[in-house]
């Protein structure tokens, strides 16, 4: 075993952020290494202060190194100055944990949460001295995998991963363990890494890309099909059924210096069904799973306790919408062992009052801001994307933040939705413009920040039939805005790069043909495309035309009901048909309400897999529309809306 | 008792960290060992802790200081020889306490008690003889110009007054090749100087001696007309056996 420790330790004072090399971190563990044991080296494709607080990555980090027969170590993309160096001076690619060479683990497994860290990734297979393609590499190099929301549609990085797992990845590492024991204890001999990776097919939720073959008619697919009869035709995601079962993590890391999200996080529930079309999170993980309260009090408790954070962050794709939401940040607030220096935060708040309430519970002193995410400008637009919160919700949320003492308020948007005019656009200054109104009447100083994102359709949501819009389209929509929110000094507009989107769009619904694009930007240098002053669309524009394929038609282009889908071999449990009869509504400007609290609809991902909704309160959380877009006074039950579906019959 | 001086070693990897990044790491090794830090007043209460002279990044040190203010109600109960011991339990490789004394009100602070600091430091590629040469010359100036960018404009001032002692230890043959380690006492009244800064002030500009290791290894105060440590190593306490010798 080498550390290339003494190699690289003269270098750290002369690059930026030294500490972010150095591993130590609370909870970071340094565990045996064997040829009994299965090593993993989990990396984070991008700089370590984005990587280290990944929650994903720590909970598997755990687990991994609960068992006697895994071993688990953590990499993230060395920064740009510390690439130069380790490429002259010849120093591959690390752990932190111990400063192993990367190449010396069985398995490099990356975290993908977002597309414009994929030449990243080829950039971290080369600095660990392995082929980048996975068809190069021979029995000593370790197994490239991938896991996180971006491998529901990985085909675009089919030619460089060996590996992909789908959904939850809990249980499956142990299952991919076992297999990778008895790979690694035979010896690697010469044609066993085909045979370990058709092992690895069988088990659910692995995706072997290779296994497959694509064919094509014209610019489209015509069908995706496994090679050999054992590999299954589709692959379903993995989904653990109670959150319960997985206190984890139970050591959360605390790093020595300044990451993002640099607080305890206890996730207290995964999965989401409020149905918003534009979000992926919310479908690819559902059904929602409740932490049991209890647990999340333990958590919250014994974390804050162990690590000495004074913040602790509540997470979920919705947390409001947690059972009990109220009585669980009173306890942590409230808890003497806190001293009264604890802040809870709630990212995703809800629109509606009651949960300015829960904010003013807690941010009893420090009232800096609150941000909401109305998404649209319009009740027509937020109907097509089924965000259904009402204008009079965000108006009351916000009247009812500015009434009790904050002063700052920051509203989300997308733009480039579905059929949207520029009514629709404009609405959002129109919203902002109000809710600065508002604050006028409560404080001088009002602040409101409205952050405007170009919209980028996703696999396996109702809208990954919709053609993105174009790049003019979305800079000319972001400059309406501008100039209709120019005026006032006390309105702020922000928005994400256009660019950036483009090249999010490429990626996110690409297929294979698309590798040598991605191949060719990252060897023109083309790494860190998530930051603004690395991005390089040129290196994208150029690469798509070498390769002979158009940007226009994989990004802009609206796709048909027929058309095979590069991830349609691929599943996250939605039937195709909810999922197109969803687009349907959308265009049709018909909501969908939340099926915690209403019959079930048959999305698939409950009945698919056999498993159901972890909730722990029969009725929504009191207060506001409840982005059911129905007026509900305080805990009362939702009426029973039955909607038609698609005969059964009809389904595939 | 109204706060507490802590000393502590920063030595090996950990030496990466910067002086804010050390900052944090004591605020959550406090709330950890649950010492009844005093917080601040106001919209944001922040811990209220007191550093000394910053360790620039990359430095290793033997004696650093912290002074930590107690809540007046709960000070009384605590048990200073527990401290420690406490303390140890929360805080990363590399970092160990190595005394604490009870501080009454009215003490002065580090920034204005410690007045020089002695540092040793290995340069890289340098041979004894040629490293004593150069001393000799910068201890023979009257004058040691400094040129150097401060808040936006560039600054001359003149350091000799800051260097109080400099000579040569002996050479060193790390695994980073041969060198030569010196013992240099900077002054820290009214600005402090810095080893990185002595260095540019003696070498010929286009040829700056490469620091391999820099370790502060005393904080000194005046007291009745003689300099001593801010905090002496308790007697009982052999200083650790890898002090001198990188943790990593």
């Amino acid at each position: 075993m080498t550390s290339v420790w003494t190699q690289l330790e003269p270098h750290l004072a002369h690059v930026e952020k030294p500490a972010r090399y150095i591993g130590l971190e609370l909870g970071a563990q340094r565990p045996e290494h064997g040829p009994h044991i299965v090593s993993w080296l989990l990396t984070y494709p991008d700089t370590y202060e984005i990587g280290l607080p990944n929650q994903g990555l720590q909970i598997l980090y755990e687990i991994l190194n609960e068992r006697p027969d895994a071993a688990a170590e953590r990499a993230y993309s060395p920064w740009t100055d510390l690439e130069a160096i380790m490429r002259r001076e010849r120093i591959p690619l690390f752990s932190v944990d111990t400063h192993r060479a990367a190449g010396e683990f069985d398995v490099l497994a990356f975290n993908l949460s977002a597309e414009l860290t994929y030449t990243n990734l080829l950039n971290c297979v080369d600095l660990a001295g392995v082929p980048v393609r996975a068809a190069d590499r021979r029995p000593e190099h370790p197994l490239v995998a991938a896991g996180g929301h971006c491998t529901y549609n990985p085909e675009p990085l089919a030619d460089f991963l060996d590996f992909v797992v789908l959904g939850d990845g809990e249980e499956v590492v142990s299952e991919i363990t076992a297999v990778l024991r008895e790979w690694k204890v035979s010896g690697r001999t010469e044609g066993s890494r085909q045979a370990v990776l058709r092992e690895l097919s069988h088990i659910p939720g692995v995706y072997v890309p290779s296994l497959y073959e694509v064919d094509y008619d014209g610019p489209f697919i015509r069908e995706v099909r496994p090679r050999f009869p054992d590999v299954p035709e589709r692959v379903e995601k993995r989904t653990i059924a109670d959150l319960a079962a997985w206190p984890y993590p139970r050591q959360q890391l605390v790093p020595l210096t300044e990451v993002v999200h640099d607080r305890l996080n206890v996730e207290v529930f995964r999965g989401c069904t409020r149905g918003c079309r534009f979000c992926q999170a919310g479908m690819i993980t559902r059904p929602v799973r409740e932490r049991p309260a209890e647990q999340v009090r333990t958590m919250v408790a014994d974390g804050l306790r162990r690590t000495g954070y004074d913040e602790v962050a509540l997470t979920s794709l919705s947390t409001a919408d947690f059972s009990g939401i109220e009585g669980v940040v009173r306890d942590i607030v409230d808890d003497p062992a806190a001293c009264g220096q604890v802040s809870v935060s709630l990212p995703s708040l809800r629109v509606d009052a009651f949960t300015v309430g829960i904010a003013a519970q807690i941010q009893k002193a420090r009232r800096t801001g609150l941000t909401f995410a109305p998404e649209a400008g319009t009740w027509r637009m937020r109907q097509i994307i089924n965000k259904l919160i009402r204008e009079e919700d965000l108006y009351e949320a916000v009247t009812s933040a500015f009434s009790s003492g904050w002063r700052r308020v920051k509203l989300y948007f997308l733009t480039g939705l579905p059929s949207e005019t520029d009514e629709d656009t404009l609405g959002i200054a129109e919203l902002a413009r109000n809710c600065v109104e508002i604050g006028r009447r409560y404080t001088r100083n009002v602040s409101v920040k409205a952050s405007v994102g170009g919209f980028v359709p996703k696999p396996f949501t109702p809208f990954q039939w919709f053609g993105q819009n174009t790049l003019d389209e979305l800079t000319r929509k972001i400059n309406l805005l501008r100039d209709a929110t120019r005026r006032d000094k006390a309105l702020q507009l922000t928005w994400h790069d256009p660019k950036a989107s483009l090249v999010e769009g490429l990626l996110s619904r690409g297929d294979r043909r698309l590798g040598p694009v991605i191949e060719q930007v990252w060897r023109s240098g083309g790494t860190f495309q998530e930051w603004s002053e690395h991005l390089d669309l040129g290196l994208w524009q150029t690469a798509m035309s070498d390769a002979g394929l158009d940007l226009d038609w994989y990004v802009h282009r609206h796709r048909t009901e027929d058309e095979v889908l590069p991830w349609d071999h691929l599943s996250a449990g939605l039937h195709k048909d909810f999922l197109w009869q969803d687009w349907q509504d959308a265009l049709a400007e018909v909501g969908l309400p939340d099926c915690r609290w209403t019959p079930c609809y048959d999305c698939g991902a409950c009945t698919g897999y056999g498993i159901e909704h972890v909730v722990a309160s029969a009725t929504p959380p009191a207060g506001g529309s409840q982005g059911t877009g129905q007026d509900l006074s305080s805990g009362h039950a939702v009426p029973v809306e039955l909607r038609p579906r698609t005969p059964a019959g009809a389904r595939s | 008792m109204k706060a507490l001086r802590i000393r502590y070693s920063k030595l090996g990897k950990i030496r990466f960290t910067s002086h804010r990044d050390v900052a944090r790491i004591w605020e959550r090794s406090l709330r950890r060992s649950q010492i009844p830090i005093a917080y601040t007043e106001g919209f944001a209460p922040r811990p209220k802790l007191s550093f000394g002279l910053a360790l620039s990044t990359g430095y290793e040190s033997l004696g650093e200081y912290l002074d930590v203010f107690l809540r007046p109600e709960e000070a009384g109960d605590l048990d200073l020889a527990e401290v420690p011991d406490r303390l140890a339990a929360g805080l990363p490789e590399g970092i160990e306490v190595q005394a604490v004394v009870p501080l009454d009100a009215g003490a002065e602070s580090l920034q204005q008690t410690v007045t020089s600091c002695t540092w040793h430091i290995e340069i890289g590629g340098v041979g004894p003889a040629d490293v004593q040469r150069t001393l000799d010359v910068a201890l023979a100036a009257t004058e040691l110009p400094l040129t150097r960018e401060r808040k936006g404009r560039t600054v001359t001032d003149d350091v000799r007054p800051a260097v109080v002692s400099a000579h040569v230890i002996g050479p060193t043959d790390g695994p980073h090749g041969p060198g030569t380690t010196i013992e240099v006492e900077l002054g820290t009244q009214p600005r402090a100087l810095r080893p990185a800064e002595l260095i540019a002030a003696i070498c010929p500009p286009d040829a700056p001696w490469p620091l391999v290791r820099v370790l502060r290894v005393h904080q000194w105060t005046q007291a009745g007309g003689a300099r001593r440590e801010v905090l002496p190593l308790p007697s009982a306490a052999t200083p650790p056996p890898h002090a001198e010798v990188r943790a990593s």
